[in-house]
């Protein structure tokens, strides 16, 4: 055989090999979206049976991605600041009933006054403050 | 209404008059920027003074909100209306994030080859967010995968590997200012060319690639 006859197999294996990168990269690439979602599900504190489904590389590029992120945050409204993973839906009503599904100590509301986060415990609270910990399964809201 | 009325509390009121906005214009021009960038197949350009103004304008009315009386009845209205505003505007930044994302090669490559005297695509924050997304995405799959891979198969095109924005989507649409000839569909060997008037007021529902140009000059609004 001659050098020019093996060209159609080099051509093919090629072929071959550039498909599996295709493959594999849109197969990692996928994950990346899932664990970029888990920052706007979760928030920066992943659970650690999530943790446990990532590699190395992966929880790098959760901490750089968050890294970025809360830097852009901090950068809006010339320094000023607004925290955009808050305010997900649009507001409904002022003040909503939760139920607290675990013990998470106290919490602080912008009158001053302390709420004592106890399992089990129903509290009337502002709707933005209960936000993150909704999404966090700490609180319940409580629909009547 | 509520927002004259928050502000006529405000002791600063003269000297931001220097404002070209009322406060109300400034928060219709956030909503409809808000509405063009939900519903836009791509990324539109940046509106960061916008941005910045209703950050201003939020942070007043928190202030204002603190001298009013616990339990006033007025407190909560202002309150809704300071929480109304916010959402719009995290809305507005988090659609333009996932699209940045989603588009990142081509956002950054149109970023990076604009010309001089273009407006800018994202804000300088924006485009700081992007070039950091590129590196940490690269950086991930040269050590996870690609560096094990054959010496001529270790980098990936991005330009490539990601898709583009589909501009040819359909969107809906409402004249603000009235247009003459607009190009629908052009002549071809089957049809004649396709043209529209579209009258001001009127709602339509068009291909997005038709329209885009009239939708950053501000003539239709995306509904």
């Amino acid at each position: 055989l001659s050098n020019s006859d093996l060209i159609p197999s080099i051509k093919l294996r090629h072929c071959c090999l550039l498909r599996n990168q295709r493959c594999l990269v849109a197969y990692l690439y996928d994950r990346l979206l899932r664990i970029r979602a888990l920052r706007w599900e979760y928030g920066s504190v992943l659970p650690p049976n999530i943790r446990f489904h990532m590699c190395s590389e992966e929880l790098q590029w959760f901490s750089q991605y968050k890294k970025s992120l809360a830097s852009f945050m901090r950068s809006l409204g010339a320094g000023e600041g607004l925290d955009i993973t808050q305010d997900m839906k649009p507001p409904k009503s002022l003040y909503i009933q939760v139920r607290c599904l675990k013990d998470h100590g106290e919490l602080e509301i912008d009158d001053g006054t302390v709420i004592l986060l106890k399992k089990n415990s129903q509290h009337f609270l502002p709707r933005w403050k209960c936000e993150q910990l909704i999404r966090q399964g700490v609180l319940e809201h409580v629909v009547s | 209404q509520i927002m004259s009325d928050a502000l006529s509390d405000d002791e600063n009121q003269d000297e931001s008059q220097e404002d070209v906005m009322t406060p109300a214009e400034l928060i219709a021009r956030l909503e409809e920027a808000w509405l063009n960038e939900k519903f836009s197949p791509e990324l539109l350009e940046n509106k960061s003074e916008v941005v910045e103004c209703v950050m201003e304008q939020l942070t007043h009315m928190e202030a204002n909100l603190q001298r009013v009386k616990k339990g006033d009845t007025k407190a909560s209205v202002h309150r809704m209306e300071i929480d109304r505003i916010r959402f719009v505007l995290s809305s507005y930044l988090r659609s333009r994030l996932q699209k940045i994302e989603k588009f990142f090669p081509h956002v950054l490559e149109r970023e990076q080859s604009r010309g001089e005297g273009d407006p800018s695509l994202l804000s300088p924050e924006e485009f700081a967010f992007a070039k950091e997304y590129y590196a940490n995405t690269e950086s991930y799959l040269k050590a996870v995968a690609l560096k094990r891979m054959p010496p001529n198969l270790q980098t990936v095109d991005m330009l490539k590997a990601v898709p583009e924005p589909c501009l040819d989507s359909f969107v809906f649409l409402r004249v603000k200012e009235a247009q003459e000839n607009i190009l629908v569909e052009p002549e071809t060997d089957d049809q004649r060319e396709y043209v529209v008037d579209l009258e001001e007021g009127s709602q339509h529902l068009m291909r997005y690639r038709t329209i885009a140009p009239l939708v950053s000059s501000g003539a239709v609004q995306l509904i």
